[in-house]
């Protein structure tokens, strides 16, 4: 074997001083095998080492959270012994490299996560971001990623049922795909990573191990430069149809008490699955590398440590199951290997053809892995900007709402989730397209509604600012559909963490974020960082992206955001009060770029959130949606695109622009439509928690009315919304 | 009545179709794709998913699987037999209806909900089914039905095409074909109309609150016809 020295390390993405630590600490050079370890443990992906210190402080805990932040995934208890198991994680790195491959693998990952916790899947979501649509790697791009994530989860049989789509240059040379899964599980069998127990057999389930993906975790913690093609051996390749098959038989195993630790192998395959779990269980663990099942031949046990091969599982079994266990595996046809055992020796140690070719002591990889307090820079506030009358002279609400809703960030993504399928497992009962997707929870009354969102044009304006709106957006999202918001999980999407000013983004985001988790009691259960989102020392908008879980008791409760019948009453709840500033209005009608985000304010959030869904409670809501991207206008021309109604305005006599009106992005608001019978009773309850609103118009069939302005037909403004990306895509 | 859903390595919708059809009434039993032979049953249901991960060509493997010989079997004394999505390509790969599944015309995945104009003539599926057009949900890769045009014109003759994709109205349309099937066909019986293939999931519709209730109408009708 090569003999190991600094460059060597260096090569493995270590850093010199890094390099220094491991043999202090080993008090010997590590061997390859070794090396090899170490860096896929203490690389980004793997270790948070520049991020861990901040995300401590976050919010993770509430009266319904089983289990925060540090296993597969987090759980939140929704009664009846049910329990919701999510998570959202990144894959950004490899679906740059390709596409197809890089995405499907990513929602593969993400469904391991959920099922190694004993709960089966019942939701898939995705927030993916892309360059401008002018830059030429874009189309295929998008192409490629949508055709991998509903390669995956249409064969795994899971539905898509919501999620995001934004371009943006900053992602020319970087485009994020996150990806989401909730799945359903009992309060009592829900399956941990923390093996326990000496002497018990650990098991390897699954594909066989190839030499795909090798330092996949590495990649994923490095920034790209022009020889960007060359990585792609590091990008691994999924196989849905193995995943359900282990799928299924993970689930047949988990029915008994056979399992004490499962762990899937996910990012540094069977190093980090092995090490966590020992590590957890304050454990040796020894493994037999000539027993791993390879489908290459002379793999070495270099290369068996750190493949990333799809679909594997590494599962500490009670003494004595290994039959009935193997049995399970053989009916799916899965590769099935006891391949070591649990130790007292604390170490991780292994062996091939009997001779031992790596014994680490398993805290140098976990709790002595290096932690860094990064240097960071505090952002300003930008300036406001100062719009004028003179800045809307010659400007037509109906032209600049036709020029928005066929604008890439808020046109229609059907042509996206039309190639996802939504309604496998049969209960889907909100598609994608409205505010948030909703499955029930099968053969009950109740329904998880979950949503994911982010807001990186803000939160590049000012980060503290732009955490803290995602956390409310995604609040707004769920109480949209009349469902009680839980919890959420977060996926960090950032630049170089070596660079104050990418690093005081991240840290600014998470500030934000935690402060509206903790205001709203909207704690976080689960998350990734994905750092190093940088080409040619460019780095992204800084991009967290939230999902959100809320809970419906009774499904025949929900709504959904199109109008439903004409003569009925369309409130805002919430101030307007004129925020222009990193509008789509701004961006895309004024071409100003400048100027601070909306303001967040915690406490009228939070009421008018939660007088929202009292009012849906009490079934005095036909349909609602928030307003977000492009403002009331633009939030209404939507709903009435969904319900093919039409809204007559009444006459605007407020006391800002029209413009300022109609296009600003103020947080904090809902537009809400309500039967006249009940315009009285709402208007009361409004009243009575100090919420503000105003009654805005009325619904009528097929056209948007405005006073001064010509009819606009909703016919020919769903065109307008839909065919952009039609076009796009086609030509 | 007795019914048997098979489970193929990939199916994905064997549970939703076993929970539509214990809804409508029906005894029904998962068989495994291993086992030979079917249990006594009044109904046999080829459900949709990825059999076998749909590797080599959709539907080819499950078609040569163990419990095949049987369903086949059962088929040719006359037992009523459904494939759905997936289960219409393994129905066409063993033969027992006519055609081939193409990719879809524009090469991408779609699910959405579609309308139907029901074949209600000499057939035990569609016959009593009050509604002309019915609104069910399609979600597949590979749904263009093709054939012959001599097989087209026998199937014709013989009544044998069973739904057709319509708009809202009924019109049958270049339009309304979703995935560029011939003649808009979107599902077919064989011979004897005790088989039936077709792309639509009637297993997805059955409630109001899914985004249709028109597959309720489908199972109501058969178990009606088989009582």
């Amino acid at each position: 074997m090569i003999e190991v020295n600094e460059k060597i390390a260096i090569d493995h993405g270590l850093k010199k001083d890094e390099y220094k630590k491991i043999c202090e600490l080993l008090k010997r050079n590590p061997n390859l095998t070794e090396l090899g370890i170490f860096s896929a443990m203490w690389n980004e992906h793997c270790s948070y080492k520049s991020s861990k210190k901040h995300l401590k402080k976050l919010n993770t805990k509430g009266k319904k959270v089983i289990q925060g932040p540090g296993e597969n995934a987090g759980v939140i208890d929704i009664g009846d012994d049910d329990a919701i198991v999510f998570k959202i994680e990144s894959h950004n790195h490899p679906s740059f490299i390709e596409p197809y491959q890089g995405a499907a693998t990513g929602v593969g990952g993400i469904l391991r996560d959920v099922f190694t916790m004993g709960a089966r899947p019942i939701a898939n979501l995705n927030s993916i971001h892309f360059g401008s649509p002018s830059n030429k790697k874009t189309k295929s791009l998008l192409r490629g990623v949508v055709q991998g994530i509903g390669g995956y989860g249409n064969c795994i049989g899971v539905p898509t049922i919501a999620g995001q789509t934004s371009f943006d240059e900053s992602y020319n040379g970087n485009i994020l795909v996150n990806a989401m899964t909730l799945g359903l599980v009992k309060k009592d069998k829900i399956f941990y990573s923390k093996a326990a127990g000496l002497n018990k057999p650990v098991i390897y389930v699954g594909s066989k191990t190839g030499r795909d993906g090798i330092h996949g975790a590495s990649m994923a913690s490095a920034k790209f430069d022009d020889k960007i093609e060359e990585k792609k051996p590091t990008v691994q390749v999924g196989d849905p149809f193995t995943e359900k098959l282990l799928l299924e038989a993970c689930l047949e195993l988990m029915r008994d008490d056979s399992i004490i630790a499962i762990q899937d192998m996910g990012a540094a395959g069977l190093t980090s699955s092995s090490v966590e779990m020992a590590s957890k269980g304050k454990l040796g663990i020894e493994l037999h590398l000539d027993k791993v099942p390879c489908r290459e031949e002379n793999m070495s046990p270099y290369e068996i440590m750190l493949s990333e091969s799809q679909e594997r599982m590494l599962i500490v079994l009670e003494n004595g199951k290994e039959k009935k266990a193997k049995e399970i595996f053989d009916k799916w046809n899965l590769d099935f290997s006891v391949i070591g055992k649990t130790t007292n020796s604390k170490n991780i140690e292994l062996y091939f053809d009997k001779n031992k070719v790596a014994n680490i002591p398993i805290d140098l990889l976990s709790e002595e892995a290096p932690e860094y307090d990064r240097k960071w820079k505090k952002s300003k506030l930008p300036q406001k900007i100062k719009f004028t009358k003179k800045d809307f002279k010659n400007l037509k609400i109906t032209d600049v709402l036709k020029k928005i809703l066929a604008s890439p960030n808020v046109c229609s993504k059907e042509w996206i989730w039309e190639q996802y399928d939504h309604t496998v497992m049969g209960d889907t009962i909100q598609k994608p397209g409205g505010d948030a997707g909703v499955v029930r929870v099968h053969g009950s009354e109740k329904a998880i509604a979950a949503t994911v969102d982010s807001s990186a044009s803000y939160c590049y304006a000012h980060p503290f600012s732009g955490g803290k709106q995602i956390v409310c957006e995604t609040w707004r999202n769920l109480i949209c559909v009349g469902a009680e918001p839980i919890a959420i999980t977060n996926c960090l999407n950032f630049g170089n963490p070596e660079k104050p000013e990418n690093m005081g983004e991240f840290v600014e985001c998470v500030e934000g974020l935690n402060e509206a988790s903790k205001y709203l009691n909207f704690p976080v259960v689960s998350g990734n960082v994905s750092f190093y989102n940088e080409t040619k020392d460019k780095g992204i908008k800084p991009t967290p992206t939230i999902g959100g879980v809320g809970l419906i008791k009774n499904y025949k409760d929900m709504i959904t955001m199109d109008l439903k019948e004409t003569g009925n009453i369309i409130f805002v709840v919430g101030k307007t009060e004129g925020h222009l500033d990193q509008s789509i209005f701004a961006k895309e009608v004024l071409n100003e770029k400048k100027g601070p985000p909306p303001e967040i304010n915690l406490f009228n959030e939070k009421n008018n959130g939660e007088t929202v869904l009292k009012l849906i409670k009490d079934k005095l809501i036909r349909s609602a949606h928030d307003v977000s991207l492009g403002g009331i206008m633009t939030g209404i021309a939507k709903m009435c695109i969904k319900g093919k109604k039409g809204i007559n305005f009444y006459k605007y006599k407020g006391l800002i622009d029209k413009f300022e009106f109609f296009f600003s992005e103020d947080q904090g608001r809902y537009i809400i439509e309500v039967k006249k019978e009940n315009v009285d009773k709402v208007k009361k309850i409004l009243d009575k928690n100090s919420n503000h609103y105003d009654l805005i118009g009325e619904v009528i069939e097929g056209n948007i009315s405005i006073n001064d302005e010509p009819t606009l037909s909703v016919d020919k403004l769903a065109d307008y919304n839909k065919d952009w990306l039609n076009k796009y895509m086609v030509n | 009545m007795k019914s048997s859903v098979i489970i193929f390595p990939g199916s994905n919708c064997d549970r939703d179709m076993d929970v539509a059809l214990k809804k409508f009434g029906f005894k029904n039993k998962m068989v495994w794709h291993n086992d030979n032979v079917i249990p006594k049953s009044d109904l046999v249901v080829l459900p949709g998913g990825f059999s076998y991960g749909d590797y080599l060509r959709c539907g080819s493997i499950a078609a040569k699987s163990n419990i095949i010989n049987s369903v086949i079997e059962f088929a040719n004394k006359g037992g009523l037999v459904i494939g759905i999505c997936n289960g219409f390509q393994i129905l066409i790969e063993t033969g027992l209806v006519t055609g081939a599944l193409l990719r879809n015309k524009y090469l991408k995945f779609i699910c959405k909900n579609i309308f139907v104009k029901a074949n209600k003539t000499h057939n035990k599926y569609f016959n009593k089914i009050k509604k002309d057009i019915l609104e069910l949900h399609i979600a597949h890769n590979d749904g263009n039905y093709f054939c012959s045009k001599d097989d087209l014109k026998s199937m014709q003759d013989n009544d044998q095409i069973a739904i057709r994709y319509c708009d809202s109205n009924g019109e049958i349309s270049e339009k309304s074909n979703p995935n560029g099937s011939i003649q808009n066909i979107a599902g077919v019986f064989n011979e004897k109309k005790n088989i039936l293939g077709m792309m639509p999931h009637p297993e997805r519709v059955i409630d109001n609150c899914l985004s249709s209730n028109d597959g309720s109408y489908f199972f109501e009708n058969l178990l009606s016809n088989m009582k």
